[in-house]
């Protein structure tokens, strides 16, 4: 059972537990704790993966990094006095699917967390969250998230959601997919849904290629990398999401990396309890793949840039400068955060006027 | 030389695909046989299991399917567990030491066992460990001659990564030999 | 015309038949190629995607399966040799396109490398189950050529085989591969550039107005491409022979007959088939594709007890070999047909052939190839009846 993020932990009342064969070595608390509490071990788990041990406990602070970031859920605070035994995710995952199939060092896992998280702070209830995924690694998202979610096509996760959004309108609908599915085959959707204003938080993981399918350069492979389709480097040039995002009437748009768990999770919160089309886009690593083509190493060498070449919007940027070009620098941050009816509303206020007393109204059980 | 059906199994990511390929392509292209190579894996990238069956002919295979292989290698407990039983009685065992717990064999099995990981990690790369396994197979069933299972690796090896591997294959293929040795 | 020798990849390869058809399809002259990542036919367009660059021709990702399917029809009237490639999911969302490239007899390749469905379905899998969407699967009436591989060998030579069948009837035509097929490695042994024949693409150089759509003496229309000064229309609107569309039900009969008898009528040219064992045959096994090498171990184990078996390995799908059958049919005492669904060539077989013999299905659809002895089981049912 989670408790409450505000509340800052009493250190004599903790400790942090590793489950060494959820691990998948990815090195992400060690190199991101900020306190250098933990270290790799030397030992083994059953799957050839070297786990993290606590080389310092003194030092931690139970600042929750560890926690937040690992993509495996295998690191975790626990306390018999405030009744946490498992990681925070637990509780919101079908445990019965575990372990998930995300490679070492994938971000995916770390955006769950940012989402279970989110979800608690905004404080929507479990069975009204419904979690529509498309096709691809991160499509794989609803399918390990213990409420109503659906693996629907590929592409088409949005005009899905439209469709729930419209006839459940008391449901929270979150999208999650990845960058080749919500902006290649799903982009007219994306368009649409965002001009519409139509009711869904969009989570788009974005790691620059198709991860699934094997490694295809995707509308967001940075010009000049590797991808299997590209084989001597991307030459289009690749789409700036938040800027389409914006420019098709989103109300809410921000953009983070997996290194930042914190400012990821309240983005998530904040599009969470913002009516109409949100999108949080976050920049993750795809070590197998993209790493690998490109010779940019492994999970955490892709993290720890993206940490180093992710620099806050400031004011006065728009989501014109958000543009990512191959290993340079990028803009996070919130970028829109405005105001205009939703889907649902505007289609209820347009009717009202129209039709008066002899509108039906909406919603109207099913 | 009859067929001689072999299965690869491990995990995405291992390399166990690779090793199959490697071997087939040895008979089939530098031996002058025939060879199939079947695979299977999950839509994972990493981490699903992954194993492939490499049948090896002097004929034209027509039935490319293998349900009682004469060898197993088996780089993971779970690849281990899953094939052990079509193993052919009086068959050969080849498994990744650190990974695979074989516990109880039938008999007639002859057993090999390698650390090919930490042969691979010793050797620089862990990425090199099926070419360790692959050079032990060769080595302890003599499938395909060294020279050609040399000429296998070489041609399905990216270009300036000659020396890791063959530096992987040769480690591999000696403590295959040894380990052939030992059984007397 | 023999194909160039600067593209032919001559010389023995143990290679998947994925790479295979693309090489295929290298050698045929292809030079452009639109495609979408799909488990799991995607090496075939990454072997273009690095092929094409140095050997000449294009392969552009599209954004999705739809739009592959309606680019690729823009290189073939850029005067190229087109194709695209997908599986299941992609062939549902090609098919409006693949009406269009009907009516307009737009001569172009789409590789299916079938995978188990429905929809997602099992996508690392095998599977035969789209045959008759490949034969019906867009909206209308239309005739299409597929052709079977069930080994790397034959997904190069059969790819070539699409591409020519494809200038030569101005038609659509699928190679229906598989998963199984798609991803084994075996020896493909690429020949000599100057044994490979190719039918290139028959212009019209005239001087008169050209009529994109007025018939040869075989029925087929000499095609233009973009820029020869034709300035044709092309539509997917019913069309007289001028390509106007005119929305008549004379013009419509006119158009239909031709476009159907086009298939129809030269179905015994098209006929391929390899039998084998048949002579004293009187129980016969139909297949195609990797079925095939399954139907072959059960039809050599039914031997070994005495059994009397034959097999007809389809190469042309379609059309269906109706005659083939149908004359088989009178010979023997049952036909069984072996595909990886629940029956969908067999609807064919058993339609021209239950008149005269009896017909059985050894259909699978679960991911996995038949085992022969489940072949075998049914091989001696049909021969205690």
């Amino acid at each position: 059972m989670a408790e409450k993020k505000s509340k800052k932990k009493d250190p004599k009342e903790w400790r942090i537990e590793i489950d060494a064969e959820r691990c998948k070595g990815c090195g992400f608390c060690v190199e991101f704790c900020p306190k250098n509490t933990l270290a790799m071990s030397d030992d083994f788990n059953s799957k050839g993966y070297h786990p993290p041990m606590v080389a310092d406990p003194e030092s931690c602070t139970y600042c929750d990094m560890c926690e937040m970031i690992c993509p495996e859920f295998a690191i975790f605070a626990v306390s018999e006095k405030n009744k946490k035994d498992t990681h925070f995710s637990d509780d919101a995952l079908r445990m019965d699917r575990m372990p998930h199939i995300w490679c070492p060092g994938c971000g995916i896992g770390t955006v769950v967390n940012a989402l279970t998280q989110a979800l608690e702070a905004a404080e929507i209830p479990r069975d009204k969250t419904q979690i529509v995924s498309g096709i691809g690694c991160t499509g794989r998202v609803a399918g390990y998230m213990d409420m109503d979610s659906y693996h629907t096509t590929h592409g088409r996760a949005i005009p899905f959601a439209t469709g729930l959004s419209l006839g459940a309108p008391d449901q929270k609908i979150v999208v999650v997919s990845g960058d080749g599915d919500l902006t290649a085959i799903g982009g007219n959707h994306f368009f649409h849904a965002a001009r519409r204003n139509a009711n869904m938080t969009v989570i788009c993981v974005n790691n620059f290629i198709y991860g699934m399918t094997g490694g295809q350069t995707a509308p967001t492979t940075p010009q000049t990398a590797i991808g299997i389709t590209t084989p001597y480097g991307a030459f289009d040039q690749p789409f700036n999401l938040p800027f389409i995002a914006e420019s098709c009437g989103a109300v809410y748009v921000a953009r983070w990396t997996i290194y930042h768990v914190r400012h990821l999770q309240n983005a998530i919160k904040a599009a969470l309890l913002k009516p109409g089309f949100s999108l949080v886009e976050v920049i993750a690593p795809c070590p197998t793949l993209y790493g690998r083509r490109n010779k940019l190493g492994d999970g955490l060498d892709l993290v720890k840039f993206y940490k180093e070449a992710a620099v806050r919007v400031k004011k006065g940027q728009t989501t014109a400068d958000a543009a990512i070009g191959y290993q340079s620098e990028f803009l996070v941050g919130k970028f829109v955060d405005r105001d205009r009816p939703s889907l649902t509303d505007a289609m209820d206020a347009s009717l009202k006027a129209k039709l008066g007393d002899a509108y039906a109204g909406w919603p109207i059980p099913g | 030389m009859e067929n001689k059906e072999v299965r690869l199994g491990g995990f995405g990511g291992q390399g166990v695909i690779l090793a199959g390929m490697i071997l087939g392509r040895a008979k089939s292209i530098f031996s002058n046989g025939y060879a199939t190579l079947t695979q299977d894996f999950g839509p994972e990238a990493r981490g699903g299991a992954a194993s492939c069956a490499v049948i090896l002919s002097d004929e034209p295979i027509l039935y490319p399917n293998v349900f009682n292989p004469d060898v197993l290698l088996a780089m993971s407990q779970g690849a281990f567990d899953k094939y052990i039983a079509d193993l052919k009685k009086g068959g050969i065992l080849v498994i990744e030491e650190d990974l695979v717990n074989p516990g109880e064999v039938d008999p007639s099995i002859t057993l090999f066992k390698c650390p090919a990981t930490r042969f691979a990690e010793e050797i620089g790369r862990k990425i090199v460990l099926n070419i360790v396994m692959y050079g032990f197979l060769v080595a302890v069933t003599g499938l395909v001659s060294e020279e050609i299972a040399r000429k296998g690796v070489e041609a399905s090896i990216p270009k300036g990564t000659e020396k890791l591997n063959f530096a992987a294959f040769e480690k591999g293929y000696q403590y295959g030999i040894e380990q052939k040795a030992k059984l007397g | 015309m023999k194909a160039d020798p600067k593209r032919v990849l001559t010389g023995n390869h143990f290679m998947n038949g994925n790479h295979a058809a693309a090489e295929g399809a290298i050698a045929a002259g292809c030079t452009f190629a639109a495609g979408y990542p799909i488990t799991p036919s995607t090496e075939i367009v990454e072997s273009l995607a690095a092929r094409f660059p140095k050997v000449g021709g294009m392969f552009v990702q599209m954004e999705d399966e739809i739009a592959s399917s309606i680019c690729l029809q823009g290189g073939v009237w850029s005067g190229r040799k087109a194709m695209t490639v997908t599986s299941g999911p992609g062939f549902s969302l090609m098919m409006e396109h693949i009406g269009l490239a009907a009516i307009t007899e737009t001569p172009c390749v789409f590789i299916n490398v079938q995978r188990t469905g429905p929809s997602t379905g099992l996508p690392t899998k095998v599977g035969q189950a789209d045959m008759m969407q490949a034969r019906f699967g867009s909206h209308g009436d239309y005739g299409i050529i597929a052709l079977a591989p069930s080994s790397p060998q034959e997904c190069f030579d059969m790819t070539i085989d699409c591409f020519n069948l494809a200038e030569e009837y101005r038609t659509v035509v699928f190679l229906m591969s598989d998963e199984m097929t798609g991803h084994m490695l075996e020896k493909v042994v690429i020949p000599e550039a100057n044994t490979i024949d190719l039918v290139e693409r028959k212009f019209y150089t005239g001087t008169d107005k050209y009529l994109p759509y007025k018939p040869e003496a075989n029925g087929i229309p000499l095609m233009s491409k973009a820029g020869m000064g034709h300035n044709y229309h092309i539509t997917g609107l019913t069309h007289d022979e001028r390509g106007y569309p005119v929305l008549t039900q004379e013009v419509q009969e006119v158009m239909m007959e031709r476009l159907m008898g086009k298939i129809k009528n030269n179905v015994d040219k098209l006929t391929r088939v390899e039998e084998f064992m048949m002579e004293d045959a009187d129980i016969v096994l139909v297949s195609y594709g990797i079925s095939f090498r399954m139907a072959y171990r059960a039809m050599e184990m039914a031997r070994e007890k005495g059994i009397k078996v034959g097999l007809l390995k389809m190469i042309t799908c379609w059309p269906f070999p109706e005659k083939v059958i149908t004359e088989l049919a009178k010979k023997v005492k049952s036909m069984i047909m072996v595909e990886l669904n629940y029956g969908q060539m067999y609807i064919e077989m058993d339609r021209f052939a239950n008149a005269h013999c009896q017909t059985h299905l050894v259909g699978s659809a679960c991911g996995e190839v038949h085992e022969p002895e489940t072949i075998l089981n049914q091989i001696l049912e049909a021969a205690k009846k």
